[in-house]
């Protein structure tokens, strides 16, 4: 599912560059009054789109570990000192 | 053992008597018996490399040294080709060369030791990888500008990770970061490493960049990213890869593999992802200029609106205008026309005089044609207007016949007379035994009054019938 999502939202740096083409053809000034207007709704959307990016997600920091059977699995990461995953010795 | 033909001395003495090749022989055999495979240190010198393919060196140390050979077929299984002066270990066993009676380790094993020989092995590896294309500029994949899952590969004892983390969480908290935790020195190391890079490729959905590094250590220490086997996981990994190996100054082949270079893991936090705080300042210039351009475009559009809107009217003062105007012409364009139709009629008939008066023979043809194509066109007008006053003449008779009393006649009403020729208009005007003419539609009676079925007035006058 995480999967589709992606392939559904266009990458940060594209919908960034979107956005300078359309302020750099606003400031050519060539622009009928009509698309001068279409293009500053569309710059206003993907830039509210971009600060969304940018503010929201909250932040995960996980452990990779294998199971027993192979299989990757994920664990919250503990800081070392709050003694929760790690064992003595160092390894990993 | 032979007894051979001895001499006196010999025959007296009756030892034990080898030939040259026997002697050896025994010599072989103590050898490869008691001594047999051994693991030995010692310094590269004056490596030879004949056409038969074999490598032969010599090992050796301060004090000794002693003939080593590694046959073809083992040399195909070797990274690491010995150069002059190298320290080795070398793990092979003790024979002798029966022909020139010299004894040989011949090698099965050889691999570098110390830093010497580690550096020759790196550069042994850098440049049979660059040549195979690994190191390509155009093979480096482009980082996502602003990833949102990222996979690092460390160990997670020592301190890189935790500074690598608190970085990324200083710049742009809101990244989802995946720890692989691997041994990053020692002989496992390459290979955890590199299944690591296998095992984040397969995930679903991948992470959008891979951190692969350990904080810095010797040569030694970070000996497991100078690989192979971690170079050319490195270099098969679809998802872009960020080394961070060890302190500014080392360069692994870790680092010419991956897509880019940190020098170290907290460098690579800091390339991995600009802070947020500068995004959000260039977003806001963005909006800004999006603004002001669009004001610029607006105001520029209401002036000309504006200019253009002074030289109109208001639409109700102009419809006006328009209607006096136009009043005006609608008279003087019908009196323009009749007064055009009866000069062009007047200046046909002139030319057509003129014509008929004048004009040579050759022309005569063409002009006659004209006139009396021009002659049939007036007589068409006039044909024209004719009929249509004909048509109006008809329908005025028309109209008047209907009024006539005649016509009253027609439609079944008759006209009574008396002696005097008076018309009767009321039944006082006749007595019964008068003698009257009744004038019909068609036809004409003479009739004598009977009786009055109904009175009225003497004389006709106005009075009510």
């Amino acid at each position: 599912m995480a999967k589709r999502e992606a392939k559904k939202e266009e990458r940060f740096e594209v919908l960034l560059t979107r956005l300078e083409e359309l302020v750099a053809k606003l400031e050519d000034g060539d622009l009928e009054l009509e698309e001068a207007l279409a293009a500053f709704e569309q710059g206003v959307a993907l830039s509210r789109q971009l600060n969304q990016r940018l503010t929201q997600a909250q932040e995960k920091v996980e452990l990779l570990l294998k199971n027993s059977r192979g299989e990757l699995e994920t664990s919250p990461l503990a800081e070392p000192g709050t003694g929760a995953k790690e064992d003595g010795d160092g390894s990993f | 053992m032979e007894r051979t033909a001895a001499s006196p001395e010999a025959q007296r003495a009756s030892p034990m008597v080898f030939t040259v090749s026997q002697l050896t022989g025994r010599i072989r055999d103590l050898l490869e018996r008691e001594v047999g495979s051994v693991w030995v240190e010692g310094e590269v010198s004056r490596p030879v490399l004949p056409a038969s393919g074999h490598l032969y060196l010599t090992l050796k140390d301060s004090a000794s040294q002693i003939k080593a050979v590694i046959f073809k077929n083992r040399l195909r299984y070797l990274a690491f080709r010995p150069e002059d002066g190298v320290q080795v270990l070398a793990f092979g066993r003790l024979t002798v060369y029966e022909p020139r009676g010299e004894y040989q380790l011949v090698v099965d094993h050889l691999e570098p030791l110390g830093t010497g020989a580690l550096a020759l092995a790196f550069e042994q590896l850098k440049k049979k990888l660059a040549a195979e294309g690994l190191f390509d500029q155009d093979r480096k994949k482009p980082l996502p500008v602003l990833p949102r899952r990222v996979a690092v590969v460390t160990s997670t004892s020592g301190a890189a990770l935790w500074d690598f983390l608190k970085i990324i969480h200083r710049r742009h908290p809101g990244l989802h970061i995946l720890v692989y935790p691997v041994l990053v020195q020692g002989e496992a190391a390459p290979g955890m490493i590199s299944q690591a890079l296998l095992d984040l490729n397969r995930l679903d959905p991948p992470p959008e960049v891979i951190v692969v590094g350990r904080g810095g250590g010797s040569l030694e220490d970070l000996w497991a990213f100078n690989t192979e086997v971690v170079a050319r996981a490195i270099a098969g990994s679809k998802v872009p890869v960020i080394s961070a190996v060890g302190h500014e100054v080392d360069y692994t082949i870790a680092d010419f593999t991956a897509d880019l270079r940190a020098s170290t893991p907290s460098a690579a936090a800091e390339l991995l992802i600009r802070p947020r705080e500068e995004w959000l300042a260039e977003l806001e210039g963005l909006s800004s200029r999006l603004s002001q351009a669009l004001g610029a475009g607006l105001a520029s559009w209401r002036a000309r609106a504006q200019g253009a809107s002074k030289r109109l009217l208001d639409p109700r003062r102009m419809i006006e205008r328009w209607l006096v105007r136009t009043a005006g012409d609608t008279d003087r364009l019908g009196l323009a026309v009749e007064r055009t139709y009866a000069l062009s009629l007047a200046r046909t008939r002139a030319a057509a005089g003129r014509l008929t008066a004048q004009s040579p023979d050759r022309r005569m043809g063409h002009l006659r044609e004209r006139l009396s194509r021009l002659e049939r066109g007036l007589a068409l007008c006039l044909a024209g207007r004719l009929e249509g006053e004909r048509a109006r003449a008809g329908a005025l008779a028309e109209r008047l016949a209907g009024l006539s009393p005649l016509a009253v006649l027609s439609r079944g009403y008759s006209l009574t007379q008396r002696a005097d020729g008076r018309v009767v208009r009321s039944a006082g005007m006749v007595e019964p035994g008068d003698r009257v003419r009744v004038r019909l539609g068609r036809g004409e009676l003479g009739c004598l009054v009977e009786e009055v079925l109904a009175g009225g007035p003497p004389e006709g006058g106005s009075g009510p019938s």
